[in-house]
């Protein structure tokens, strides 16, 4: 796992080599070889320097986070957390020189083995990653990176790389000093090597650990002042209070920089502890690390089929949508047929893919050669029979039974009699589109996000028909082109869109109460939503919305439950004629000159504000339990078919508040009794819609949540 | 309790407080020994009869530093068995010194005291002392802190006070001060600071611009737009006001109060005390009070702090002849007046620091002097002197004419 070995020059070589794992992680038995060999080397008196490296592609790509998730108390997690610190204290001060010969990707307690070193020089490899990123799944770097680094780079240079978490590639890396040297990969060891023997003698102290050290431009001076009065502002601004370890990295920056590097130490540990235990963080590892790992690795395709290889697709509507979708089917190496009505509007759905790929070529991310090939890939064409010999066919064309019929019709009578068909509807049910298929088994809903590049879900809908065989061909597809898929049944809005529309309703109807429409969009946005609902609606027009409503109202008949929100729609779209922002006029104003958009003005005569305002903490609970509940209800109903899905699906599907693990995370993170009580509360003062489903009443009785057994609510 | 009455009190003219300003070449020290010096020579006093000596001061740092008052006192030639204690209740540390020197006096633990405060804004500038509030994460982050110009601009934006609002304010304040000092109504206070000659470096506020007018300020960009905007602070205003859209920033240097140097200082003494010292007792302190409240807006206080004082004192707001409130910014008088129904020309009537500068330590001892002027001038009797405070506070004095 650890491999040590000593040569005849008494140079040690320390090398990370965990046979059973893709990629060398620290965990307990990791890091119990790992002190052991460096102790060893210290104590050799025949070992004059020490290499760290890594016999795999990796160097090491950070902790495993199954060590935080399992820590049952602070106690346990700050022993845990001391222990990789003293390792880690004891190469530092050991007396010999330690050199980090970076292979390649060093993330998190990885890289902050190579910041423990003495000197750190990367191979140039192309695929390598540096950096510290744990703040993306609520934690901090908790083995000496936020002690480290800014005594290493100055306060000013490491706080935003921590707090943003950010992976740079080598040459990034060697520009903000995070290594000290780029070499052939080829020469890497023996570059280290060289180091040890001529330079490392004379660098066996850090410069924190001389007499006199002091950090540029530090803590207690004006601009340290400056770096940190600014940097709250803007971390709260950015985090609104909802990421403790935002908090906690600046804090350990702020203090630890004051004293030296062992308290330093101290306190970075007790502030990650404080990350580690928090329910924030372990909602991030649960949801955006596991729960994304899983869907990205298929959990839940159907066994026996084998992996369907994907060569040529085609794409139905070259409009925004399918434009997007032509684009990351190129990227991924597709050939790509897409096909519109006149080969102008086919044409222009390519030139999409090329003003993405010159802005990439413009940034220096990408060869021009690169760029050609791949538009080279997508051929825009009005001919039906380019599709012969495509594995799959996705249908972006208008919202509309007739012609999403009979594109169908034309498509599949060019295409394999086993190719895939699939519809990229957000709003029309998948089985009664299937009725317009010759194969309806091979027949299923790919749900696109806008906009496509740069969405990373993809909601796959089963249609009554769609075979077991056809959901794990299109999920081959899906991870081709790597995206993250979620698997639900087939119902009006699907999963994401009937609960994403709950939160936009909610705040429609808040504003027909009378609630300041400020304090809606500033509580969406501190709930930890990207947008507030009324800016939202803005942004999805709100004919739209009231399309669709009047659509589903025909097909419900009287089944159809009006929606406080209803009127509010009626009355923007019809009555005041403002329709959202790609009208420049929604609840917002829009300014042709490109400033900022601001709340109309005339808000407050047709939603006349009530007197008594209510508590933004009530204006976030609407706001936030009333998606958790719809998904609770698609839960039960078999919408959505597991726990993970739906997490993962809001997170990434309409960017429902990271921190809270997803929607149906949120229950277990109030407490499902908790929750439950609160919503009979809601439902008795807003409205029916909050009453919680049976199925989560009874878990809640129980004392279960979602993922596992939750806080019962005080009796 | 024992009665406290106030004596006298004198001032320093205020000096711009930047390198150009008449006072930059004078210490902090020699502006809290003219004012002492003043204090005992304008009585005769036996400064051994004075028991402590109680000075603000916003930025004990560096030549202001640790306990300018016990300095200055001996300093000033102060009988040697005089204390002093430095005190910072940020911008309100001149009122608070003479409260808290007025407090000895109450409980019967001294005799007489001499309140007041001194700052130079000039050679210590504000920060220099440091403080958590808006570096430590720990506390910035949790509390919302937000700088002061940027809860000014928040009071503007919350109580719908426009540019135009607080502008003519401002113009109002300027003329107000200038026709106060045509008429020599501060000539009882104001003592000129003079140089190791005895020669005059400043005898009048030199910070006014009576020229102002709303066309001048008209001209001048927001102060605290960019730092709102860019640095975050606007975000965090709003995310403890949420139902504010954004900030509407208002304010700028002409309708915020000044950088100034200057001292203060104000006897005070039980009536045997007076009597022993010979002296003739000016006012009664009625009462006084000090109050929190919500630190993000951390200026709506002085109201509060009236409320608290005036029910001490068992009055109503319409018992107040004259109101004296520092004007911080001008949002801060606006919504002042706002709260607590005070009409325009009971509050601040011979200009304020918008006009005349805002010496942070010393200005509640100054504007405690000026009413009391103002209320021997007009033959009136009550005035209520309030500012508000750094982190949410406000203080307030009460004090009646005898």
């Amino acid at each position: 796992m650890i491999d040590y070995e000593v040569d005849g020059d008494g140079i040690a070589t320390i090398a990370w080599n965990m046979a059973d794992r893709p990629m060398n992680v620290l965990n307990n038995d990791s890091v119990g070889l790992f002190a052991e060999k460096v102790q060893a080397a210290i104590k050799d008196a025949a070992v004059k320097g020490v290499i760290i490296t890594s016999k795999k592609a990796d160097f090491v790509a950070g902790a495993d986070l199954t060590s935080v998730t399992e820590a049952k108390s602070a106690d346990e997690m700050m022993q845990k957390s001391w222990a990789l610190q003293s390792v880690f204290r004891a190469i530092e001060k050991s007396g010999k020189p330690f050199v980090a010969a970076i292979n390649g990707t060093a993330l998190g307690g990885g890289y902050e083995i190579c910041l423990a070193c003495h000197y750190r020089i990367a191979a140039d490899n192309p695929k390598t990653l540096i950096g510290l990123p744990e703040v993306s799944i609520g934690l901090l770097p908790g083995a000496g990176g936020t002690q480290r680094l800014p005594r290493m780079i100055g306060i000013r240079n490491a706080l935003p790389l921590i707090l943003e978490g950010k992976k740079q590639s080598v040459d990034k890396a060697l520009a903000q000093g995070l290594v000290d040297k780029v070499v052939p990969a080829a020469e890497l060891l023996a570059q280290a090597r060289q180091w040890l023997l001529t330079e490392g003698p004379k660098n066996t102290v850090k410069p924190w650990d001389k007499k006199g050290f002091r950090v540029a431009d530090p803590v207690q001076s004006p601009k340290g002042y400056e770096t940190f009065t600014a940097g709250n502002a803007m971390a709260r601004e950015k985090s609104f209070g909802n990421y403790p370890a935002v908090r906690n990295i600046l804090a350990c920056v702020y203090e630890g920089l004051q004293v030296d590097i062992d308290n330093g130490l101290k306190i970075e540990s007790r502030y990650f502890v404080n990350c580690a235990m928090s329910p924030q963080a372990r909602n991030m590892i649960r949801s955006l690390f596991f729960g994304i790992n899983e869907a990205n690795k298929l959990a839940g395709r159907p066994a026996g089929v084998p992996t369907a290889r994907y060569q040529k697709v085609g794409i139905l509507g070259a409009g925004m949508m399918g434009a997007g979708i032509a684009y990351v089917s190129a990227v991924a190496g597709l050939e790509v047929v897409l096909l519109d009505s006149t080969i102008e509007a086919a044409g222009k759905g390519k030139a999409y893919s090329q003003g993405l790929l010159d802005k990439k070529v413009a940034r220096g991310g990408m060869i021009a050669a690169e760029r050609d090939a791949i538009l080279a890939r997508i051929t825009p064409t009005v001919d039906y029979a380019d599709l012969k010999g495509c594995e799959l066919v996705i249908e972006a064309v208008f919202e509309n039974r007739e012609i999403k019929a009979d594109v169908t019709a034309k498509a599949e009578a060019v295409i394999g009699a086993d190719a895939i068909f699939a519809s990229n509807t957000s709003t029309l049910p998948i089985s009664g589109l299937a009725q317009a298929s010759s194969r309806p088994a091979n027949f299923i809903g790919l749900h696109f996000f806008s906009p496509v590049d740069k969405m990373p879900l993809v909601e796959i809908i089963l249609g009554k028909e769609t075979s077991p065989e056809c959901l794990a061909r299109a999920m081959d597809y899906v991870k081709r082109i790597r995206k993250t898929p979620i698997v639900v049944n087939d119902f009006r809005g699907f999963y994401t869109s009937r609960v994403f529309a709950t939160y936009v309703n909610e705040g429609l109807a808040m504003l027909a109460e009378g609630v300041a429409p400020a304090l809606i969009d500033n509580a969406g946005r501190m709930a930890g939503m990207p947008v507030g609902p009324l800016a939202l609606a803005d942004e999805v027009a709100l004919d739209l919305m009231l399309k669709v409503r009047k659509q589903t109202q025909a097909d419900l008949g009287d089944a159809y439950r009006p929606a406080p929100s209803d009127p509010v729609v009626a009355l923007m779209v019809e009555k005041l004629g403002r329709v959202g922002k790609k009208a420049g006029k929604g609840f917002y104003d829009y300014p042709a000159d490109g400033a900022k958009k601001h709340l109309w003005a005339g808000l407050a005569e047709h939603f006349p504000l009530a007197k008594e305002q209510p508590d933004v903490a009530e204006v976030k609970k609407r706001l936030m339990y009333i998606q958790s509940i719809e998904t609770a209800r698609c839960l039960e109903e078999n919408v959505v078919t597991n726990v993970r899905d739906a997490d993962v699906g809001s997170i990434l599907g309409w960017g429902f508040a990271p921190f809270l693990g997803g929607t149906l995370s949120q229950i277990d993170t109030v407490g499902s009794a908790t929750f439950v009580a609160e919503c009979d509360r809601l439902a008795q003062k807003y409205g029916a819609r909050f009453t919680p489903p049976n199925s989560l009443r009874d878990m809640a009785a129980k004392g279960e949540g979602y993922h596992g057994p939750t806080a019962k609510a005080a009796a | 309790m024992t009665d406290a009455f106030i004596y006298d009190a004198v001032r320093t003219p205020r000096g711009r407080g930047k390198a150009s300003g008449s006072l930059h070449s004078v210490t902090p020290m020699h502006l809290a020994v003219t004012a002492l010096q003043a204090v005992r020579d304008r009585n005769q006093l036996d400064t051994s009869l004075v028991d402590d000596v109680v000075f603000g001061c916003v930025e004990p740092a560096g030549e202001q530093g640790a306990n300018i008052a016990r300095v200055a006192a001996i300093s000033a030639g102060l009988d040697e068995k005089v204390a002093g204690v430095q005190i910072n209740r940020f911008c309100a540390s001149g009122l608070e010194a003479c409260n808290m020197a007025a407090a000895q006096v109450m409980s019967g633990q001294s005799d007489l005291t001499i309140g007041g405060g001194v700052e130079s804004m000039s050679r210590v500038p504000m920060g220099t002392s440091g403080g958590a509030w808006p570096v430590d994460p720990a506390v910035a982050f949790d509390t919302y802190f937000v700088p002061q110009g940027i809860s000014a601009d928040l009071i503007a934006t919350k109580w719908g006070y426009s540019r135009d609002d607080v502008d003519a304010y401002a113009v109002e304040s300027q003329k107000r001060a200038a026709a106060a000092w045509a008429a020599g109504r501060f000539k009882n206070s104001i003592v000129p600071v003079r140089d190791v000659n005895g020669l005059t470096v400043l005898d009048r506020d030199e910070f006014m611009r009576p020229e102002t007018t709303m066309q001048t300020l008209a001209s001048l960009e927001p102060s605290f737009k960019v730092q709102g905007e860019m640095f975050g602070f606007d975000a965090v205003a709003t995310q403890r006001y949420p139902e504010v859209e954004r900030i509407n920033h208002v304010h700028h240097a002409g309708n915020s109060s000044g950088i100034v140097d200057g001292a203060a200082a104000v006897l005070i003494g039980n009536a045997e005390a007076g009597k022993r010292a010979g002296l003739k007792p000016r006012a009664r302190i009625r009462s006084f009070a000090s109050i929190g409240s919500e630190p993000t807006i951390m200026l709506t206080g002085p109201s509060f702090a009236a409320e608290k004082a005036l029910k001490r004192a068992g009055m109503a707001t319409t018992d107040i002849d004259l109101y004296e409130l520092n004007e911080a910014f001008a949002s801060v008088v606006l919504r002042f007046m706002e709260a607590l129904n005070i009409s325009h020309d009971k509050i601040n009537v011979n200009g304020g620091a918008i006009a005349m500068g805002h010496p942070l330590g010393a200005t509640g001892a100054m504007i405690l002097g000026t009413v009391l002027d103002e209320l021997e001038r007009t033959g009136k009797s009550t005035a209520l002197v309030t500012l508000c405070v750094g982190a949410g506070m406000g203080t307030a004095t009460i004090i009646e004419r005898v």
